[in-house]
This record gives structure tokens, C-alpha cells and sequence, in this order.
């Protein structure tokens, strides 16, 4: 009784981290000032942010463990993947990023 | 850029069928028999037939699962770099928090481009997967041994002192599971 209301409770404040860093991220969608700065701020606290809420979930339940791994290991993989698309998609449609330097766009005779 | 000296390799002595089928067969089972949660037999038998058929079937379309170097070191490594990329993936929201929340929104963006030695295609994915959750850095392309990367505080944009930045840290390991 005692160990599952101090997982009850450890998992409440890694839920509460998780969604710390979504919130974070949110923020960082507003603040940044490209496409190429807010995919950044988006990825990366939503995968921490979510994988923190899962684990939150996981030591609430931990009956749902096992599956709630499948969930984040899934969540690797393809969090990025669609960042790196996205990312992908708005340099090929011609959107110029705020930068000091833009070697994708030097080489962009090469990669045509 | 010298770019024409730098050829891929060229794929060595395909694997033994055999084995791409074992791994496909492994893996398919272990996520099965993960989703379910359960051993009874119902789950396992149906899970092993399933699985059986696909990795007779597809072992050759399917073979992203033969570069992994299924060693003891090679697994080591893997542990390793699970290890270093979740402390980078802590590293990367704790700096990206940082940034947002000063009210100048200090930011040096660039995009720059790095070499990777990696020749493995699953290999390469992990890495720009593993780039795009580190601080400050995210994979736009990618085009032969060559990663474009785009930096929120670029601190360098020369070719050499980004590779060495930005890719070094996970190559190391991924060498060594992918090699």
C-alpha cells in the first residue's frame, strides 16, 4: 500500500514534467522566428514531454508498462522522422531560414 | 568541396538468408508477444505462425534489421548510446527551455553540413533521428555521406568543426552497433 501510493505520487510529478516540457515547447513555437526554429522547439520537448508523461503512466499503472514502452520506442523513431520531413518539405518549397549561413541552399545545384 | 574522392562503399556479400529470416522472426515475435502482453499459448502459437509466415515471406524486403552487428559489443554499444542519447535528449529541452524563456531569445541559427562515416542505411537513420532530439540541431537532408543540419546557436559553421560537434558523439557508438 505504501510503495504503490509513492509511485502514485512519483508518477503524478513526471506527468507534471512531462507536460512542463509540452508547455515549454508550446511557448517556443510562439517565440521562435522561423519554420526551422519552431520544428526544433516542437520535437524536442514533445518527445520528452511525451515520453515523461508515459513513463508518469507507466509507475501509475504499472500493469501498462510493457505496452507504454512499445509506445515511446515507436514515439522515437518517428517523432524526428516527421520533423526531419517537415523540415525537409519547407527547404524544398523555397522557405529561407533565418541564418547566418545556409549550406543546403549553396549545394542546392547539387542535390537537385 | 572534394566530394568525388568520397564513394559509398559498395554492398558487400549479402547476408545469409537465414539469418535475415531468424532476426525478422525474433523481432516481430517480441513486439508481438510485447503488445499482448501475455504467454498463454493461444498468443504464443498464434504469434509464432504469424510471425513465421512474414519472415518467410518478406526476409529479403525486410532486411533494415541485418546491418545491426549482433555481438556483445555491438549490443554493449547499444546500451551506450541508449544511455548517452536519453542524457543529450535532457540536455537538448533543458537548453531549448533556457533559450525561450530569456526574454532576448538569444539565437544563432545556421544550417550547416557534416560528414558522416556511416555506410549503413538503418545506421544513418539513427543518427539523424538521434541529431534532430540534441540540442539545437535538426536533419534537414540527407545526400549521400553527407548530412545537412539546421543549428538554432551554431557555433561554428565550418564543415570539420560541425562533424566533429554535432555527429562524433553518436557515430562513435553507432560504429560500433552498425559496423
Amino acid at each position: 500500500m505504501i510503495l504503490s501510493g509513492f509511485l502514485d505520487t512519483l508518477g503524478a510529478l513526471v506527468l507534471l514534467g512531462g507536460t512542463l516540457f509540452l508547455a515549454l515547447g508550446g511557448l517556443g513555437l510562439v517565440r521562435m522566428p522561423d519554420v526551422y526554429n519552431r520544428i526544433q522547439a516542437g520535437t524536442k520537448a514533445t518527445t520528452l514531454g511525451t515520453l515523461l508523461v508515459l513513463l508518469g503512466a507507466a509507475l501509475i499503472s504499472p500493469a501498462w508498462s510493457v505496452k507504454l514502452l512499445l509506445i515511446m520506442l515507436f514515439l522515437m523513431f518517428t517523432n524526428p522522422l516527421s520533423s526531419q520531413v517537415l523540415a525537409r518539405a519547407a527547404h524544398r518549397a523555397g522557405v529561407a531560414p533565418v541564418a547566418s549561413k545556409d549550406a543546403l541552399a549553396d549545394d542546392a545545384e547539387d542535390l537537385a | 568541396m572534394s566530394d568525388t574522392d568520397i564513394s559509398l562503399p559498395g554492398p558487400t556479400t549479402p547476408p545469409p538468408l537465414r539469418r535475415l529470416a531468424t532476426r525478422l522472426f525474433t523481432t516481430l515475435l517480441l513486439f508481438w508477444l510485447m503488445l499482448n502482453g501475455s504467454l498463454s499459448p493461444a498468443t504464443l502459437v498464434t504469434g509464432v505462425i504469424v510471425a513465421g509466415l512474414i519472415a518467410m515471406v518478406f526476409a529479403r524486403d525486410l532486411s533494415f534489421l541485418s546491418g545491426f552487428n549482433l555481438t556483445p559489443a555491438g549490443i554493449g554499444a547499444a546500451f551506450l548510446f541508449i544511455g548517452y542519447f536519453l542524457k543529450e535528449l535532457v540536455k537538448a529541452n533543458l537548453a531549448l527551455a533556457r533559450l525561450v524563456l530569456t526574454p532576448s531569445l538569444p539565437i544563432a541559427p545556421a544550417i550547416v553540413k557534416v560528414r558522416t562515416k556511416l555506410t549503413d542505411p538503418v545506421g544513418r537513420l539513427l543518427l539523424a533521428n538521434a541529431i534532430t532530439l540534441t540540442p539545437g540541431t535538426l536533419t534537414c537532408e540527407i545526400k549521400g555521406d553527407h548530412l545537412y543540419i539546421h543549428w538554432v546557436v551554431a557555433k561554428d559553421t565550418d564543415h570539420e568543426v560541425a562533424t566533429q560537434e554535432i555527429v562524433a558523439g553518436f557515430e562513435h557508438y553507432l560504429e560500433k552497433m552498425y559496423g
